[in-house]
């Protein structure tokens, strides 16, 4: 398929996944942010909730050029709305109709209207209007449009390779974003080890699982209070876990595979490497190696695998050597 | 000229004509609230489906949707019979002239059309002399605006050979009205349109310029800025080929590529959207960013099929337009089936005179103008407006043509206070390749505005479905 078709699809799948991340950590902030926290632990400094969206998403520092103060609003009308920050929601879904926009013959029909009805829809929202229709109900809705365009594509189309470059894009992204929520933690001040266990974590460690509809899976495999350790494991190595990490590089590596052309052993070189860290991986190791460290690791190599696409299957077809 | 127009639905006496029948029956047992919801549902949908049209100048983002009205054009079985053998008739002459022109030249050697008509004018294209194209064909794609007036003449106004566009409403037109009303399709026999896209391929695939088994198609846009951007779109899709941007494209060795994901891919024939100047860089505009650096040479080299043809534009040109009845006769040895409007040329001294003393009875048109632009409509004109076109014909006489103000017919249309007469035009779409086709239909263009003749969308048009019935 044409190349410049393969990236806008690659892209859009990208910020649909992005809206929907995004929903879904701010979702978790407000509800977090309606706990009387000092209530359940007094003394107990919390880092200020509405300061992780920003900060699991890296964009603290463009947020306080443009805001004067943290706040629940400011901070949702800048993840939501603000036309500035290109990984609000309003603008991912925007780039993402555009970009189904000018290549609307590669995805069916279907998948061009329902994009484009969320896209007209998003944009008669503005900041009271989320408000009166209330913050968890928006978030339901976008994440609800997310799983409504994943459901047609799945189920419309045909598995060609637009279908597997749109799979690439939503994995690549997931696993990103899992990786950016579950390092959230590492950016809250973290209570002592003696507190681990107790209320605060609880909350903590919940509302980051419920985040990645985790929450539920936890409770059914480990059938026990909710350990680091465990979310770790959970979110990371396991591979029915279908946002974990390991799932998505499952995901990403078979992808790739069907994707393959002249120019992709590097890639699927590197895909392999990554994938076998989390296949073979152990829970001791990366606790041992620091989870922070672990994931920000991970993070470089998404990014340079996301660089590698871009090059050997987005820049092909430049180099004029036909049979 | 009578001073009613005439009216599609019904006769001077106020009767239903009897193709008309069984809708005003439908309407007249509808309950008007069920038709207003059908009008919201149809504005939605066509809102959703994104069939909409960017509007230059106005701000970024900015969509609208041409506005489509429920009530259908009929046109019954004998006239369309009629129609389509006049459409075939004008489009064979038409590409046997073009393709005179660009080599022997016999129509001018001959008198019928004088040769400064051709040589001095812009659309016509050196670069194409003496070059064969594939099975002579050079409007593959020719969208031929037929008028109705008087007591129900159809007349040719125009003939668009360019790069004609507005098949994808007539399209989509039909699927919102089978949707909104199967019940209308289900009693009466109306005549499809849908496999449009499909003679359209075959059309394309047959032009080929190698005996290729297996031809690649692909549709050229200028990108998804453009205001016709949506018809790229729906029709490589409708046809299951790439949209290609001049930026997808590359020519090595007088071969077209594609930039794929798997590396080039030859290219043999090209629907293209973009109008001759933009096509090549190196061939014509060189600030084009929107061709492909190469392409006319692959053309030249008869290494890729462009369709349309390149140069096609002498041919629809308004100054050669009186001249294509004699070119039937001439090319054909037939007698013309449809009639032109009367047209003035005001390169003929006393026919400018005429024109010029007679300017509030006539429409006067730039012979290079389009959409509607560059146009007097003497009825409706200020004297003001006059007196700036009279000076602008006498500096520049055979630039403009004239034709009475032909009252178009009218078709009723749901306008704020309920249906009324609005004028209408007819657009049909013929395909020339190893043979000439066309679907049964075409797109009705509607002047929303009480009184306007205007239909082009950019000005106030809108548009309606076709049915021709069997």
């Amino acid at each position: 398929m044409l190349s410049r078709t393969a990236h806008e699809l690659f892209w859009m799948a990208r910020h649909i996944e992005r809206a929907e991340n995004t929903a879904r950590i701010l979702d978790v902030t407000y509800r977090m942010s309606l706990l009387p926290y000092d209530a359940v632990e007094s003394g107990l400094a919390w880092a200020e909730p509405w300061a992780v969206p920003l900060i699991s998403s890296g964009l603290a520092t463009s947020f306080y050029k443009r805001y004067q103060t943290l706040s629940a609003e400011n901070v949702l009308r800048y993840m939501i709305l603000d036309a500035n920050n290109d990984s609000s929601i309003q603008c991912c879904l925007w780039a993402a109709r555009e970009s189904a926009r000018s290549v609307r013959g590669a995805i069916t029909s279907e998948m061009y209207e329902d994009l484009n009805s969320s896209w007209l829809e998003m944009r008669g929202y503005d900041f009271e209007k989320i408000q009166a229709y209330g913050v968890s109900e928006f978030m339901d809705w976008v994440k609800m449009r997310s799983h409504l365009i994943r459901g047609v594509t799945f189920g419309t189309m045909l598995r060609d390779e637009a279908y597997h470059f749109i799979r690439l894009g939503t994995h690549l992204e997931r696993a990103d974003n899992t990786a950016r929520i579950l390092d959230v933690k590492y950016h809250i001040l973290l209570p002592s080890a003696a507190d681990v266990g107790g209320a605060v974590d609880y909350y903590q460690w919940g509302a980051l699982l419920r985040s990645v509809s985790g929450f539920e899976s936890y409770r059914k495999i480990y059938r026990d209070v909710i350990t680091p350790r465990r979310v770790a494991e959970l979110l990371i190595l396991r591979d029915d876990m279908p946002r974990s990490l390991h799932s998505c590089m499952n995901l990403i590596q078979e992808t790739l595979e069907k994707l393959c052309n002249g120019h992709s052993q590097e890639i699927q070189r590197a895909t392999g490497e990554l994938h076998a860290r989390l296949h073979y991986g152990r829970t001791d190791d990366i606790i041992r190696y620091g989870l922070h460290e672990y994931l920000m690791d991970f993070l470089d190599r998404i990014s340079a695998l996301g660089d590698a696409i871009e090059r050997d299957f987005f820049a092909t077809g430049q180099a004029a050597s036909p049979q | 000229m009578s001073s009613l127009p005439y009216d599609e639905m019904r006769t001077d006496a106020g009767e239903v004509r009897a193709h008309y029948a069984p809708f005003a029956d439908w309407i007249a047992r509808t309950p008007p609230a069920r038709i207003a919801q059908k009008r919201d549902e149809a504005e939605r949908a066509f809102h959703r489906v994104g069939i909409t049209f960017a509007v230059y100048g106005e701000d970024l983002g900015e969509e609208r949707l041409i506005p489509f009205d429920i009530v259908p054009r009929i046109v019954p079985a004998d006239e369309w019979s009629k129609l389509e053998r006049g459409l075939k008739q004008r489009v064979q002459a038409l590409n046997a002239f073009l393709d005179d022109i660009y080599h022997a030249q016999a129509i001018c050697a001959a008198g019928v059309v004088p040769r400064e008509c051709v040589s001095d004018n812009a659309q016509y294209r050196p670069e194409m002399q003496g070059m064969k194209v594939p099975g002579g064909i050079y409007a593959h794609v020719a969208g031929v605006d037929v008028v109705r007036a008087g007591v129900g003449e159809y007349f040719v106004l125009e003939d668009n050979l360019r790069v004609p566009s507005g098949v994808s409403y007539m399209l989509e037109n039909r699927k919102m009205m089978m949707r909104l009303f199967p019940e209308l399709f289900a009693t009466q026999s109306i005549r499809p349109v849908q496999h449009y896209p499909d003679l359209l391929l075959e059309n394309l695939r047959g032009m080929s310029p190698l005996e290729e088994e297996d031809p690649t198609v692909a549709v050229l846009t200028p990108g998804a800025h453009n205001s016709a951007y949506f018809e790229h779109a729906f029709l490589a899709q409708q046809m299951g080929v790439e949209l290609v941007e001049g930026q997808d494209l590359f020519v090595q060795n007088d071969t077209v590529y594609m930039r794929t994901t798997r590396g080039p891919q030859r290219v043999h024939v090209i629907y293209r959207r973009v109008d001759d100047d933009f096509l090549d860089p190196l061939a014509f505009r060189p600030d084009s960013m929107l061709g492909v650096p190469g392409l006319f040479a692959a053309y030249r080299a008869g290494r890729v099929t462009l369709a349309n043809a390149i140069g096609t534009g002498v041919a629809d040109d308004k100054s050669i337009y009186p001249y294509v009845p004699d070119m039937i006769r001439f090319y054909l040895s037939e007698e013309p089936v449809l009639n032109n409007v009367h047209t003035y040329l005001l390169r003929r001294p006393d026919e400018c005179e005429y024109v010029l003393a007679n300017l509030e009875h006539l429409v006067v048109k730039e012979v290079h103008g389009a959409g509607g632009y560059g146009m007097l409509i003497g009825p409706a004109s200020t004297a003001a407006e006059r007196d700036d076109f009279r000076a602008r014909i006498r500096a520049k006489p055979d630039g403009y043509i004239a034709q009475p103000t032909l009252s178009l017919s009218t078709c009723p249309t749901f306008a704020a206070s309920g249906l009324a007469p609005r004028h209408i035009d007819l657009r049909p779409y013929v395909l020339s390749g190893k043979t000439v086709t066309l679907v049964p239909g075409g797109l009705t263009r509607v002047a929303l505005n009480e009184g306007s003749l205007v239909v082009n969308s950019s000005q106030g048009g809108g548009t309606k479905d076709t049915w021709v019935l069997a």
